[in-house]
């Protein structure tokens, strides 16, 4: 809900909301510029009778005096020549120039305010205020649901680059919009008269008692006790009017002044109202507090950025889940399905389902887990498709499914299914699905099919699955899966290092070139994308649907791609890389992974690898241009045969992209594993971490588990876990 | 080019509409190029010794600005209620505003003068931007403003 309207307000609002914010950029800039140019008065300060006595002496004709919020005097004349306005120095009432208000900031604020259309522009620019308003309070609350609670609203955003942009920025910019936002739809509200703004007319001319010859200005006691900065309008007595008084408005009220004895007539203090008024004012358009001004505008010169982030946001998640042909809106469903996915293929499998079901007559609604809604009026019943991320983690689309689950109270009245999708090679085999599956029964769904597992994207296990439907519903349903062939570029090896046929772990560095990026597919999305060393290479082997991921050793700054592969026996991908011969080449894709990146800034990182999980490792290690401490530990089975990138790593250490390295070599005499080095250096690690390092691990299952265990002892003394430090985005694990 | 029959619902002590002691006036306001936002005007009478009579036309709807207007102001004592049903949309540079109204005759010859007060956002206020007596000689004579008005004139 709170996404859909930040959404559909964003893109309806996108274009007006730039014209006022960029313009509001450029205004904010213009209370520091005038400034910086403005002649201040001496320290003592002037008095307004002082400036007002030596206007009144130069014969110039002064008929009124006001002062810029910037500090600016300006003074109204009318000599021999006509009208002028000049800006004077205060302490001398020297004209320095002459003064016209600018008309480039005259056409700026118009823009801003009104769009140039008057009352009914100004209507617009309040409510494109209001938008904004709205805007930045839901994207808050959303970032802290994401960021687990407003109690952790300033936490490490997560999620990959444009996303984290958007979020970050969004942060950064929200206090200078909420600010902007607030006092402009105050200032709307006083435009229209919603809120008093606290002006009064003018007070009632006094009659005047005193008579006699005008005292020279200089001497009128009720001007000498103000002090210019106080001042903000002084007329003179004008000839043609027959009161002859001087009419005075300074910051904190207005009156009048009888030149012949010098006193106050009629003072009329502001009102609260108009202070308030005239606070707000300041704060919004920074006039008379330059640095704000500043600060407002930086902030609203982040919007455009936040615009464009978010439609390319919103672009990518809506082609994540590219729609589904004949989807039928959730109220009118019959059965609905919801998908958990995380790199999209879930969504092929929902689609394959969803058509199957389509042509039996049945109304379907497919949609993300974490759009689950509190009811479908028309629903008979429910599957759950969702894969599993990592270590038992929910999928993108349903990070929120099981809070969203604990909301709904009472059972619906249909059955539900749930398909878990992952890979037996991993222990936590579709936990998410089991997760899901139990959290059901705990709320007391009733059960359509027991839960099913499809190990890696069997389309075999898909279709017996799909009798067992079939059975249940009573109707022939055949889910004949193909899985659609992802969009690959073709690689072509240009260099391979052998290590490791000693030790029975052939391994190899492969490095590729990197693929030649025509501006058009750069601009459509097509063509080959940046990247980054932890980032994910999929490989796709010839008639082959599923690719396999390998962890990518170096960024799209090296110029090449490069991935460290073990030959598995009769492994299909493994085997195909170890025969590529430089000149040859395979399908591949990239596929982001911000979860295995360092965190940005110069907190030392320390780096935890065994095997080719140093692929990854070796790229941060490499793109170490800033030089900050990156601590290395790898194991290995014989550093005279696998001891991947030795040489490289050496250079490293020269040049300090590397602070140290430690390794261990399992199978050498007084061997050991990387934990037996973390052990041995606990007290280096310790001092590390209290210093905010995050730890960064890479490799097989066993090894990742083991070094946790090892971490979470080395920890216990400072009372830290690695549980602990990962919920603070500093111990991120890469496992394969 | 604002052209404006002034059908006045509040009538004034300046105006007689359909009574034969009046007649029809056009008052002719052309602004120079200032380069800023739209003038607010104020149209307004004095007799002789300089004692407010009343209100012709007021060009600007928002109240808040009129105390820029300081003649008027100080004249009419900022009464709203003078300028009920006699306000139009402020005067932008250059554009000319063309205002008809009944005046009594008893208004020309007889020592009375029309003032013009005029005040620009960010720009100077210009109380009796234009005085003029109102007499049947001085009529379709354009006289000039002191800042914004290039030419007043008014016709019968």
């Amino acid at each position: 809900m709170l996404r859909w309207l930040h959404k559909v307000l964003a893109l309806s609002v996108l274009f007006p909301l730039m014209a006022i914010v960029v313009s509001g950029s450029v205004l904010s800039v213009l209370p520091a510029w005038e400034r910086a140019g403005t002649i201040s008065p001496s320290a003592q300060g002037v008095s307004v009778a002082e400036l007002a006595g030596r206007l009144a002496n130069s014969n110039a004709g002064v008929e009124q005096i006001k002062r810029l919020p910037s500090g600016k005097v300006i003074t109204f004349s009318f000599g021999n020549d006509g009208p002028a306005a000049n800006v004077v120095d205060p302490s001398s009432g020297e004209p320095v120039s002459s003064y016209a208000p600018s008309a480039f900031e005259r056409w700026m604020t118009n823009l801003h305010r009104s769009f140039f259309l008057d009352d009914g522009g100004r209507m617009a620019a309040g409510a494109g205020a209001l938008a904004m308003l709205v805007l930045t309070l839901s994207g808050l609350q959303m970032t802290a649901r994401r960021m687990g609670g407003w109690r952790h609203i300033f936490a490490r955003a997560r999620g990959d680059g444009v996303q984290r942009l958007h979020a970050d920025l969004g942060r950064l910019a929200a206090f200078g919009l909420l600010l902007s936002t607030v006092t402009a739809l105050y200032l709307s509200l006083t435009t229209f008269g919603l809120i008093p703004e606290g002006t009064s007319p003018t007070p009632a001319v006094p009659t005047v008692t005193s008579s006699g010859p005008a005292l020279p200005a200089g001497q009128i006691a009720a001007l000498r006790g103000v002090d210019l900065s106080e001042l903000r309008e002084l007329t003179f007595p004008n000839p043609a009017n027959p009161d002859g008084l001087f009419q005075l408005t300074t910051a904190s009220g207005e009156g009048y002044v009888d030149p012949a004895n010098g006193e106050m007539l009629a003072w009329q203090p502001h009102s609260a109202a108009r202070q308030v008024y005239e606070f707000v004012y300041m704060l919004h358009t920074g006039q008379g507090l330059w640095w704000l001004g500043l600060l407002l505008g930086v902030s609203a010169l982040g919007v455009p950025v936040l615009g464009l982030s978010g439609t390319v946001v919103w672009w990518s998640r809506k082609r994540a889940h590219a729609p589904i042909a004949g989807n039928v809106p959730a109220k009118d469903a019959d059965t609905v399905i919801l998908v958990g996915s995380e790199g999209g293929s879930t969504w092929g499998f929902a689609r394959t389902l969803h058509a199957a079901l389509t042509s039996n007559g049945h109304r379907v609604h497919a949609a993300p887990m974490d759009s689950l809604l509190r009811s479908y009026p028309t629903a008979r019943r429910m599957f759950v498709l969702t894969a599993t991320y990592g270590d038992g983690t929910a999928p993108a689309t349903a990070g929120a499914f099981l809070k969203r689950l604990d909301g709904i109270n009472a059972p619906p009245p249909y059955p539900v299914a749930v398909l878990g999708f992952g890979d037996r090679q991993f222990p936590q085999f579709c936990q998410f699905a089991r997760d899901v599956e139990a959290g059901l029964a705990r709320k007391g769904w009733a059960s359509l099919l027991p839960l099913e597992a499809i190990d890696r994207q069997s389309a075999q296990e898909f279709a017996r699955w799909g009798e067992a439907l079939s059975d249940v519903l009573g109707e022939p349903l055949v889910l004949a899966h193909v899985p659609e062939r992802p969009r690959t570029h073709a690689l072509t090896l240009v260099e391979r290092t052998d290590y490791g046929a000693e030790v029975q772990a052939p391994t190899c560095v492969l490095r590729f070139a990197l693929p030649r990026r025509g501006v058009v597919a750069r601009l459509t999305g097509h063509g080959w994308p940046h990247f980054a060393a932890g980032d994910l290479m999929a490989i796709l082997p010839p008639d082959c649907t599923m690719p396999r991921y390998y962890s990518l050793a170096s960024s799209t700054r090296d110029g090449f791609i490069e991935i460290c592969v073990r030959k598995h026996p009769g492994g299909l991908c493994s085997g195909l890389l170890h025969g590529l011969q430089p000149g040859d080449s395979v399908e591949a894709f990239v596929k982001a992974n911000a979860r295995f990146r360092p965190a940005r800034g110069r907190k030392p990182v320390i780096l935890i690898g065994a095997g080719t999980g140093v692929g990854p490792l070796a790229g941060f290690a490499r793109s170490n241009a800033a030089r900050r401490p990156i601590h290395l530990y790898f194991g290995g089975r014989d550093p005279a045969s696998d001891f991947l990138y030795e040489p490289e790593i050496a250079g490293w250490l020269d040049d300090k992209r590397l602070t140290s390295l430690a390794t261990a070599f399992s199978r050498v005499k007084g061997g050991g594993y990387v934990q037996d080095r973390l052990r041995d250096d606990a007290d280096r690690l310790r001092a590390l971490i209290a210093n905010g390092a995050q730890v960064m691990v890479c490799g097989g299952r066993d090894m990742a588990a083991g070094v946790m265990q090892t971490m979470a002892d080395v920890l216990a003394p400072i009372g830290l876990t690695p549980v602990a430090l990962k919920a603070q985005g500093r111990y991120a694990e890469d496992v394969y | 080019m604002k052209s404006l029959l002034a059908i006045l619902a509040v009538t004034t002590a300046l105006t007689a509409p359909g009574l034969a002691m009046a007649r029809p006036v056009t008052l002719t306001t052309t602004l120079n190029n200032y380069g800023g936002d739209g003038a607010y005007l104020a149209l307004y009478v004095t007799d002789a010794t300089g004692v407010y009579k009343g209100t012709l036309w007021m060009a600007g709807r928002k109240s808040k600005y009129y105390s820029h207007l300081s003649g008027w102001e100080r004249a009419s004592r900022g009464k709203l209620s003078d300028v009920n049903g006699i306000t139009g949309a402020s005067v932008g540079a250059g554009r000319t505003l063309k205002i008809t109204l009944d005046l009594a005759d008893a208004l020309f010859d007889a020592g009375y003068k029309l003032h013009i007060d005029a005040a620009v956002e960010d720009m100077r206020d210009s109380p009796s931007e234009v005085v003029v007596p109102l007499t049947s000689a001085g009529a379709g004579r354009p006289v000039a403003g002191r800042s914004y008005i290039r030419s007043f004139t008014y016709d019968m």
